[in-house]
């Protein structure tokens, strides 16, 4: 089967619809799917859910589809800064279901390895806990029991990452901190569609370090990438 | 005289051994890497990075490379590379053995509140509260007092909570305190600053 397609419209052919849930992988603008959420965009699907650490900037990232009122909910970790989220969420117009960070990156390594549910010690007594089925595990120091919260993997109807390389069976490298949550997402993903910035004849990428797994990925597009930076911090060089 | 804030820093580097994998936060915590010396500290960047190095020089800028507050870093001879899933692996595990944070308000029996202002915007939580569960060790570092001078220290938190219980340590520019049984006791008082009036300040039971 070929996995390979032409550009970020056509890898998502069939694919879209409205009221589906979508994990992207990202972290601030760092490694996101920016070509094919410019064509989720121009598909005009409505009524999204997104799984996505952040929410990206006004005019960059999922911000771009909450411009357009594309996004119904956001289930995010950190949302800080998107002017038209803050708008959209104080209106009432945009859900958000707030998730620390790490528990919405195991979710969704959770869904994407068949596990429905884990226990986490993280937000127990918090906000986040209410409504959450709550149990003792004897994890203490001495055995003494520790409470815990009952989280749920995440699968969603598409999962759109961004991966530095890959060969045509859609084995991927990430580079530097662009990986963050392109892994988890890309595994809870019903279907997957990669983009990423050169596609290697097959052979070329070394097997023992391949990232991600080909079987994680159906769809794979190479192009261009603006990659931007959102906060540009630098030292000076000393003077010798 | 109390410490400034390179100074809460620079006792907060006293907090960490040679060898320790750490996570610092944003603010002063920040700051901390100035004042290890010679100690071999890897800094863990949530985003998914272990050996964290200095911003980079004017134009070598890698959009593929940043820290979890989203600013361009570099790396070190050491690092390595994992993603959000692993990465809060290790902070879950307890693998990670200390976190530096700043604080809103802590509480006598270490409840933290660093994330929310009911009526402002919410931003959300981030890493906060994976971090806290999950660390060896949280050491506050931030202000004693607000800046209308009420203690941040307190019998209760007023603000919604990251963690409850999960405070060890407290440096603030009065001094360091331990959350024990029973409340908090004073571990040393800045240069100059004296028990009572580090008492004074805080409304938290101190014992």
């Amino acid at each position: 089967m070929k996995k390979v397609y032409p550009d970020a419209a056509a890898a998502l052919d069939g694919v879209l619809f409205d009221g589906m849930t979508i994990a992207a992988g990202g972290f601030g603008l760092c490694g996101i799917p920016e070509l094919l959420l410019t064509a989720i965009k121009e598909a005009g699907t409505k009524d999204l859910t997104f799984a996505s650490n952040n929410a990206g900037v006004d005019d960059f990232g999922i911000g771009i589809l909450l411009q357009t009122r594309q996004v119904k909910k956001m289930l995010s970790s950190y949302v800080g800064e998107n002017a038209e989220f803050m708008r959209q969420y104080l209106a009432g117009e945009l859900e958000i279901e707030f998730n620390p960070q790490g528990t919405l990156a195991e979710r969704m390594r959770a869904g994407g390895a068949g596990i429905p549910g884990f226990y986490t010690k993280t937000g127990v007594g918090t906000q986040v806990a209410e409504g959450k089925e709550h149990k003792d595990f004897p994890t203490g120091p001495q055995g003494e029991p520790e409470t815990y919260i009952l989280e749920r993997g995440i699968v969603a109807d598409l999962a759109v990452v961004k991966a530095w390389k890959a060969d045509d069976t859609g084995n991927l490298i990430f580079r530097k901190t662009a990986r963050n949550f392109n892994p988890p997402a890309a595994m809870c993903g019903k279907i997957c569609v990669a983009e990423v910035e050169e596609i290697v004849p097959r052979g070329s990428l070394d097997p023992d370090n391949i990232h991600l797994p080909g079987i994680y990925v159906h769809r794979l597009i190479q192009g261009d990438h603006e990659k931007r930076i959102e906060q540009r911090t630098t030292r000076k060089r000393e003077d010798v | 005289m109390p410490w400034d804030r390179n100074q809460m820093a620079e006792r907060a580097a006293q907090e960490l051994e040679d060898g320790m994998y750490v996570n610092l936060g944003i603010g002063i915590p920040t700051l901390v890497a100035n004042y290890v010396g010679d100690k071999e500290i890897t800094l863990q960047s949530e985003n998914g990075m272990l050996g964290m190095g200095a911003f980079p020089y004017e134009g070598e800028e890698d959009p593929d490379l940043i820290n979890a507050g989203k600013q361009t870093i570099t790396e070190l001879s050491r690092t390595s590379y994992f993603d959000s899933a692993t990465s809060f692996g290790m902070i879950r595990g307890g693998k990670i053995a200390a976190a530096i944070l700043g604080a809103m308000e802590v509480a006598e029996n270490g409840d933290l509140a660093n994330w929310m202002i009911p009526g402002k915007l919410v931003k959300g939580m981030g890493g906060a509260m994976d971090l806290v569960a999950g660390v060896g060790r949280v050491i506050v570092v931030m202000d004693h007092t607000s800046k209308h001078g009420d203690s941040k220290l307190l019998k209760e938190c007023t603000l919604p909570l990251t963690g409850t219980g999960v405070v060890d340590r407290i440096i603030t520019n009065l001094g360091v305190l331990d959350v024990v049984e029973g409340g908090l006791k004073i571990v040393e008082t800045a240069e100059g600053v004296t028990e009572d009036e580090l008492r004074a300040a805080t409304e938290a039971t101190i014992i």
